[in-house]
């Protein structure tokens, strides 16, 4: 083998370098701490959010609620299949004095002075079970019906003495009990925080939510894809690039002035409907998607049009084989966070008139209707203690809502991401 | 200005000419009145510095300088006798009949199989898909991918190595049947193994196309082509028989650069 | 001419030129102190030249590696690799004259008898133009120029008439003195020699115009 080898040397570490390498070290240590902390302290914000939002809310699912047995049989009401089918179906067995049958069992079952506290419409409960099984009618059976909302607060400890007196004494007998309420899901508002739900909100939120989509993003899609692929530069385009930029930024409620003055004025019969609501979230939407748009179309690679190009693809096969495919998670990134948060919007929708009180789900886009959040802000106005859990609920229901809808724009991303 | 053209050229068929070619970017002039034609089945190498405006030229040999709103083309450039500027001819007609290959690979991000079959798809160059697939294995045949790749034709295309994803795109080019191709720097990002695997695919293909390619290095212009014209500020210097250009340049510029005494 | 850009490239072409230029230097002293030695009859002359032989054939292998180094690392094209090409082949013409002169010094330590020969002063006239072509062509190729081969290729018409007529004439000298007849034909041979170190000249005027223009000067009847 060779000579051996002299011993390489090492660098000089004077003590002035070392100083100011151990100052480095320091700074980064400080910079990761700081990082760190940032996290840390957003987390525990987000999770004091929920944990507070769900304690409260987790009440509002639920429901003070009587048992109360009924002999149908016993009770003379006669009905079946086709006489109590359809929507006259209630009134037939209210015709019939089924809220007197309940109110009577009722007092059987409870006492005088707890029957009158059941909920005044809890009869309808029971008429609605009957008209789905008419066969009810031949048997016996036990309703938990809702009790009034004064034993309902009574029970959670507010109220009068007398009436807190009442609902522990049937609890312990076991005839009042807090239930999962289902029905929370299915029911519109109400006056009465027992037989409140948010159904009515959730279906007017979807279509308006569905209108809002389908005016927001095509013609957001168009307009992005018009500006990137085939606009020239000159100062049009700029002005309109600065216009679009500027109308992201514009606060929620002066497109609810525009809806007003606009929208209203051209379907003056549609206050309320989902349609006018959708058309003003629309235009608050579309800025985001237009500009988010742009951005994905902005990353697609020149190369890939080139090579699309230099085969022989019109302008319009590039767009819609190449550009668009690419663009496309971006493009939903942007769509969803847009539509996410038209979904959160209050301000705009209570300026066009979509806060009235609406006892039944809306039929279509031009029926009255409310949103979530108007809901919840219209609760949360109410006096009745009882409607403060049902708020927290519904916020529940909002934020799970809006936790789908990002869910789906994960996936959608995640499944039309290609790699190149 | 003159360009040097070599005698003993023969006559050979001129798939593509140009006359008095100018093309300017606003009022930037980055090709200064070049007049050459181009021969079928022969590889002609366009060499130059950079910034001699050889990719320029080469560019507007299929109009892809439209995508520049600034570019502006004078002169004549014909295809069969007919110019692709100013006469009827459909620009996406002429794209599919000169074909054009980039210097760095630029692969659909799309499957193996689709790459290749987008072209003859939307020029309907197949009635059906059995066609269709013999097309496809016809051009990664001819482009010497066809054994890598006839397993895993579903593969994204962007999966494959630098010099696959080029052989590919020349398949891709190939697929619509083009009479001319034009290669842009085709091996500037590649290896050698790869870099030799194009050049013999090059030679291989002289005999079916007019290949036009620009190169910055004169070794692979030496090698591959018959023909050479060399680029300078705008101007064509020198044009004739790569032997004659590379053994005896009659121009100094021309001399000066291959021999490495430019700049 | 410029300078390449890679310099070390220009170091090379000219360190491949100053090796050509010595061995051509070298070769010219050889025929001269090979002529002198024939003809003064100094066998220790003719010792010195045969020895010397041996530094041109070193020079030669020399100019073969930087050639074969040059072409394998430079890639040299143009007017670089017909200076490449024409170096190679003049040391290997270069290393012939060379040859010969060696071998016209053998042939001094072997004639016995000068005084006798007419022949005897007709040779170093011939060797003469013989290394004054040598000196030109050398000259031709430093300057790189393509005149001066011509004329170089011209010359040669002179050694040739040179030879024809020493022929004749130590071959009538020898019919004349039979005596004569091996001291004769070592001179026949010297005068060969020097013959062929003017073909060889030319060779390398062909070279040199190659080099320098791309193209061979037309073919002349030698």
């Amino acid at each position: 083998m060779s000579e051996p080898v002299a011993p390489l040397r090492a660098p000089t570490r004077t003590p002035a370098f070392e100083a100011r390498l151990k100052k480095r070290y320091a700074a980064e240590r400080r910079f990761r701490l700081a990082g760190l902390s940032a996290i840390v302290f957003s987390v525990a914000v987000l999770a004091f959010l929920l944990a507070t939002m769900g304690l409260n809310g987790i009440g509002g699912f639920q429901r003070a609620e009587l048992a109360v047995p009924i002999d149908f049989a016993e009770s003379g009401l006669a009905g079946d299949e086709s006489t109590l089918a359809g929507p006259t179906g209630v009134s037939a067995l209210e015709a019939q004095g089924l809220p007197d049958v309940v109110a009577f069992y009722a007092g059987q079952a409870l006492g005088e002075q707890a029957a009158s506290e059941l909920s005044p419409n809890a009869w309808r409960e029971v008429a609605e079970a009957v008209v789905a099984d008419p066969s009810l009618l031949r048997q016996q059976a036990t309703f938990h019906l809702p009790a009034s909302s004064d034993l309902a607060s009574a029970l959670r400890g507010e109220g009068s003495a007398e009436q807190i007196a009442l609902a522990s004494e049937l609890e312990r007998a076991g005839k009042l009990e807090r239930n999962f309420d289902g029905g929370f899901l299915a029911r519109s508002d109400a006056t009465d925080p027992q037989q409140v739900g948010i159904w009515g909100a959730l279906k007017g939120s979807m279509l308006t939510m569905l209108v809002t989509l389908a005016l927001a993003f095509p013609i957001g899609v168009m307009a992005a894809l018009y500006l990137e692929e085939y606009a020239t530069r000159n100062r049009w385009t700029d002005l309109i690039e600065v216009s679009i930029n500027n109308l992201a930024a514009v606060p929620s409620i002066i497109f609810g002035l525009l809806g007003l003055a606009v929208f209203l004025w051209i379907f003056p019969t549609y206050r309320s409907a989902p349609l006018i609501g959708g058309l003003t979230l629309a235009l608050m939407t579309m800025p985001v998607i237009v500009i988010s748009g742009r951005n994905a179309i902005k990353a697609v690679p020149p190369s890939i049009r080139d090579g699309a190009l230099a085969i022989g693809a019109s302008p319009v096969q590039v767009v819609f084989h190449h550009v668009l495919p690419l663009a496309l998670p971006g493009i939903l990134t942007g769509t969803i966070i847009g539509m996410a948060r038209a979904l959160g919007e209050t301000a705009p929708l209570l300026m066009i008139g979509m806060r009235a009180f609406i006892a039944t789900p809306p039929d279509g886009f031009t029926s009255p209707a409310t949103v979530l959040p108007v809901q919840i802000f219209l609760w949360s106005d109410e006096v009745n203690q009882g409607f403060v859990e049902r708020t927290s609920a519904a916020i529940i229901v909002l934020l799970v809502f809006l936790l789908l809808m990002n869910g789906l724009a994960i996936y959608l991303r995640n499944r039309f991401e290609k790699k190149w | 200005m003159v360009t040097l053209v070599h005698p003993n050229l023969e006559d050979t068929d001129a798939k593509m000419s140009a006359r008095n070619v100018s093309i300017y970017y606003g009022d930037k002039k980055a090709i200064d009145d070049v007049s050459i034609n181009i021969p079928t089945k022969y590889v002609t190498a366009f060499i130059g510095p950079s910034g001699c405006g050889k990719s320029t030229f080469l560019r507007a040999l299929n109009r892809m300088n439209d995508t520049i709103a600034s570019a502006r083309v004078e002169g004549e450039i014909t295809l069969d006798g007919e110019d692709i500027y100013r006469s009827a001819m459909d620009v996406v007609q002429l794209r599919a009949r000169v074909g054009m290959v980039f210097q760095k690979p630029n692969p659909f991000p799309k499957s193996i199989y689709e790459n290749v079959a987008y072209g003859p798809r939307i020029h309907g160059l197949a009635e059906d898909k059995g066609a269709l697939d013999g097309i496809v294995e016809t051009s990664l045949r001819r482009a010497g991918l066809w054994e890598e790749v006839k397993d895993r034709l579903a593969d994204s295309g962007t999966a494959l190595s630098g010099g696959q994803q080029q052989r590919l795109c020349i398949a891709r080019a190939i697929a619509v049947d083009p009479e001319v191709i034009l290669m842009d720097e085709p091996c500037s990002a590649l290896d050698p193994i790869a870099t030799a695997k194009i050049e013999e695919l090059i030679d291989e293909l002289s005999g079916r196309y007019a290949i036009v390619i620009v190169t910055h290095s004169m070794q692979q212009a030496a090698r591959v082509s018959q023909r050479t014209a060399f680029f300078h500020l705008g101007k064509m210097v020198e044009y004739g028989r790569t032997t004659d250009i590379f053994t005896n340049p009659l121009e100094e510029r021309t001399k000066d650069y291959i021999t490495g005494r430019y700049g | 001419m410029t300078e390449h850009t890679v310099k070390a490239f220009d170091e090379d072409i000219t360190r491949l030129r100053g090796l050509i230029a010595e061995m051509g230097g070298l070769a010219e002293v050889a025929l001269q102190e090979a002529m002198d030695a024939l003809v003064k009859g100094d066998d220790e002359l003719a010792e010195k030249v045969i020895r010397g032989d041996r530094k041109i054939d070193a020079l030669e292998s020399e100019v073969d590696k930087l050639a074969v180094r040059i072409i394998a690392l430079r890639a040299p094209m143009a007017d670089d690799l017909r200076e490449v090409i024409a170096a190679l082949k003049i040391a290997g013409v270069v290393e012939r004259i060379g040859d010969y002169s060696k071998n016209i010094a053998k042939a001094s330590r072997v004639i016995g008898e000068r005084k006798q020969f007419e022949p005897l002063t007709l040779l170093p006239a011939m060797a003469d133009v013989a290394g004054e072509m040598v000196h030109d062509v050398l000259t031709a190729y430093a300057a790189r120029d393509p005149v001066l081969a011509r004329e170089v290729i011209a010359t040669d018409e002179k050694v040739d008439a040179f030879y024809n007529s020493i022929f004749r004439n130590v071959v009538t000298h020898m019919v004349e003195n039979p005596a004569s007849i091996s001291a004769g034909a070592q001179l026949l041979f010297v005068a060969r020699n020097i013959e062929r170190i003017g073909d060889h000249s030319t060779n390398v005027a062909e070279m040199v115009h190659f080099a320098a223009t791309g193209t061979y000067p037309a073919d002349e009847d030698a």
